[in-house]
């Protein structure tokens, strides 16, 4: 027991030491925080700077009605646009919009002429309320009413509710539940791969650097493998936690930082509306600064992100996380031992890669189905169990079915460990031979 | 005294027999040669003895006792493939060996330290593996082998990849190891180094042992009556005299003094043979040729 700890001790520190794992270790975070602030950060830049636009009108239709915003301010002129143009730069306008006469009619263009190109959010803001007053016009023109149109125009939200057994309701969200599945099934997914290939990696190079034989005199192969795989599991999970550590205080200092004075809760807004636009949302929300139909869906998300019962979450996501990794790590020790060198791994490699890439692969078509009988079957067979649970979980699982796929899945974890420790004990000690499946299959049967 | 004892070890591997019947015996503050040719058998024998591998059938003693894994402590083993992490440094690379070993941390530390005075590598401490040529390399292993003083070491080709200055300074260890009370397990291919080291060999072919015993009695046994004359004289004359008793194996001449080696046939003895040739030459020197454990390798390996 006190070897295995020294084995797992020298695989966590050697690879903790390293510097690309340092180097990965601070980039991840600033790579995935600044995904997060970036957007924000450009929105409130782009808001910062104030338009003071002058606009000539030679359809007389929007004077002094455009509305302005607290950025934009519009300021209206009668001279001509060839005037207004030559003293542009004799003015503190930012901006100069031109409305032709024949804008109603239809082929009249509306130019904004600047000195510095205004963001695009100003000039989106310009577009949809020049459309929709003259929207607004014509309707009067042609006699409609205006709140006709108004109340015919409706919008509702749709809330989903679950009702349990016991009568309680409770509110979801399709799209957070769909949210939290994948990126927990891919997170599930991407920790195999790196850190199962890792443990193959760390055996090739005892293998080619001869040192294995001299380990195995002093302990079992066993232990050398198992050491090296919670070994780089402990990388991995203090990499994990690292990176949710750092990426929050990025996060946090960056926030505080660029936008001191503004609430985070404010900038989240900010973002929010600003994606709205984008969709060309309608504008009333915007006018009236209070949330729109799309900004209101996202608020009710971000609410039933505490329906969903994160504790049982987070407890299956480790479990999934330990246990998956596990049961590939000894397949992947397995193949290690079974080549002389990296470039012999790839015949072997497709026995692990094929259920991991389909489990991602039936992930995204799972998520639209969770309670579909394809989805138990792959989330109940331990070599896709991992992804796919994951996946399903947060749309709620009976826990019959979880004990199930739980069992099993340790189970596979102690059947892969048993297979690959049979064929580890013999590949590690075989130099200049490539395997062959038939032989793999023979070292199954060798004794001790 | 017996320290270890292998008895009628049979290894299979799928499609061959890599041990047939081998029993071997090895006495307390002995150096014992296990030669025979490449794929004899002789790694799948030490792998055993080391515990890597079991053996299909047969069993395996350590002073008196059934070998098991409490022994592992007891055993040092250099192995033929050997190799280090390449990005560890060098002393920390010997202090993971040396607990794996069973040493506690501060006892292998002190221990160490001498080491590397004595092979004067204590600069060497702080280095990356990979910056070390082979040869250094080379001592790393075979000190961290020996530090937790065994009582049996297993030594498999341990002067290979040493310049002649180098290996000599091992061997010194070596006999200053086994005077101090160890036992050493010699594989080499190195027959030079079996004679002056050697106590007790076995010689492995085609997965059998064929020879066993002392080093001496072996050379002794395989004595085929031949001696080396050195004399001034006329060889044709010398030639002439040798009569029925012997036979002229080699010539050499070099100015006046020729160097021949004869075959003494049945009932002729060396006094007989000097008699006969002192009457035509001048007699400088007679020797017995025993022959080398090289020339009793590649006799009965090719047998």
């Amino acid at each position: 027991m006190n070897k295995i700890f020294l084995i797992i001790q020298r695989e966590y520190l050697t690879r903790v030491k390293k510097k690309s794992f340092i180097i990965m270790t601070l980039l991840g975070p600033l790579l995935i925080s600044s995904t997060m602030i970036l957007p924000v950060w450009l929105a409130t830049r782009d808001h910062a700077e104030e338009q003071k636009i002058e606009v000539v009108d030679e359809s007389f239709l929007f004077r002094d009605s455009i509305p302005p915003n607290k950025n934009i301010k519009f300021t209206y002129t009668t001279a001509s646009l060839d005037k207004v143009q030559e003293d542009f730069y004799k003015t503190d306008f930012t901006a100069v919009l031109y409305v032709p006469s024949n804008i109603i009619t239809g082929g009249g263009t509306v130019k904004l002429f600047y000195k510095e190109q205004p963001g695009v959010v100003t000039e989106e803001y310009i577009k949809t309320s020049i459309e929709e007053m003259i929207y607004n016009f014509k309707l009067q023109k042609n006699n409609v009413d205006l709140k006709t149109i108004r109340n015919a125009q409706t919008s509702i939200s749709l809330i989903t509710e679950k009702i349990a057994k016991n009568g309680s309701t409770e509110r979801t969200s399709t799209s957070m539940q769909m949210g939290v599945g994948l990126v927990l099934g891919l997170l599930i997914y991407l920790f195999i791969f790196l850190y199962g290939a890792q443990v193959m990696r760390g055996v090739i190079e005892e293998k080619t650097s001869r040192i294995v034989e001299v380990i195995i005199s002093s302990v079992r192969p066993f232990e050398l493998m198992m050491g090296k795989i919670v070994g780089v599991a402990l990388v991995g999970l203090t990499q994990f936690l690292l990176w949710l550590i750092l990426t929050f205080s990025i996060y946090t200092a960056a926030q505080t930082a660029l936008f001191s004075g503004i609430k985070a809760e404010a900038v989240q807004k900010e973002l929010v509306k600003e994606q709205v636009f984008r969709k060309g949302a309608n504008l009333e929300a915007l006018k009236m600064d209070k949330p729109g139909k799309h900004t209101a869906g996202a608020y009710e998300a971000l609410d039933t992100f505490g329906s969903i019962d994160f504790v049982s979450i987070v407890a299956c996501f480790l479990f999934y996380f330990l246990a998956g990794y596990l049961m590939y790590a000894a397949l992947f020790a397995a193949v290690g031992a079974a080549v002389d060198s990296e470039t012999d791994v790839q015949q072997f490699m497709l026995p692990i890669t094929i259920p991991l890439v389909l489990s991602f692969v039936m992930a995204q078509t799972i998520i639209k189905e969770p309670n579909s009988s394809l989805a138990f079957w792959f989330s109940i067979m331990p070599l896709t169990s991992p992804v796919i649970m994951m996946v399903r979980l947060p749309f709620g699982v009976p826990w019959p079915e979880l004990a199930l796929s739980m069992s099993l899945l340790v189970l596979g974890f102690v059947f892969t460990t048993w297979l690959a420790s049979r064929i580890y004990r013999t590949g590690i000690l075989m130099y200049g031979k490539k395997a062959s499946y038939k032989e793999l299959w023979k070292w199954l049967f060798y004794k001790g | 005294m017996e320290l270890f004892a292998a008895r009628n070890i049979v290894k299979r591997y799928a499609n061959h027999t890599a041990l047939d019947d081998v029993s071997i015996s090895i006495s307390q503050q002995s150096v014992f040669g296990l030669l025979g040719p490449n794929g004899a058998g002789k790694t799948s024998l030490i792998r055993i003895m080391n515990q890597i591998t079991g053996p299909d059938s047969g069993e395996l003693f350590f002073a008196g006792e059934k070998l098991n894994q409490q022994h592992i402590s007891q055993i040092g083993y250099l192995p033929e493939e050997r190799g280090l992490y390449k990005k560890m440094e060098v002393g920390e690379h010997a202090l993971y060996l040396a607990q794996l070993k069973g040493m506690k941390r501060p006892e292998a530390m002190k221990k160490l330290k001498v080491w590397f005075e004595k092979f004067e590598m204590t600069s060497w401490w702080k280095k990356k593996v990979e910056e070390l040529s082979k040869g250094m390399q080379q001592k790393v292993q075979f000190i961290v082998t020996v530090l937790h003083e065994p009582r049996l070491l297993i030594l498999d080709e341990p002067f290979s990849g040493f310049d002649p200055i180098n290996a000599n300074i091992i061997k010194n260890e070596l006999l200053r190891l086994k005077a101090n009370g160890s036992t050493v397990l010699l594989s080499t291919h190195n027959m030079a180094s079996v004679e002056e080291l050697c106590d007790e060999i076995a010689l492995l072919n085609r997965s059998k042992k064929i020879i066993e015993g002392s080093v001496s009695a072996i050379r002794k046994s395989f004595r085929t009556n031949t001696y080396e004359v050195e004399f001034r004289g006329n060889l044709l004359g010398f030639t002439n005299a040798l009569w029925a008793g012997a036979q002229l194996l080699e010539q050499e001449q070099v100015e006046d003094v020729c160097k021949v080696k004869v075959k003494l046939l049945a009932n002729t003895t060396t006094n007989d043979l000097l008699q006969a040739v002192m009457r035509v030459s001048e007699v400088q020197g007679l020797r017995e040729i025993v022959p080398t454990m090289n020339d009793i390798f590649i006799a009965k390996v090719n047998e």
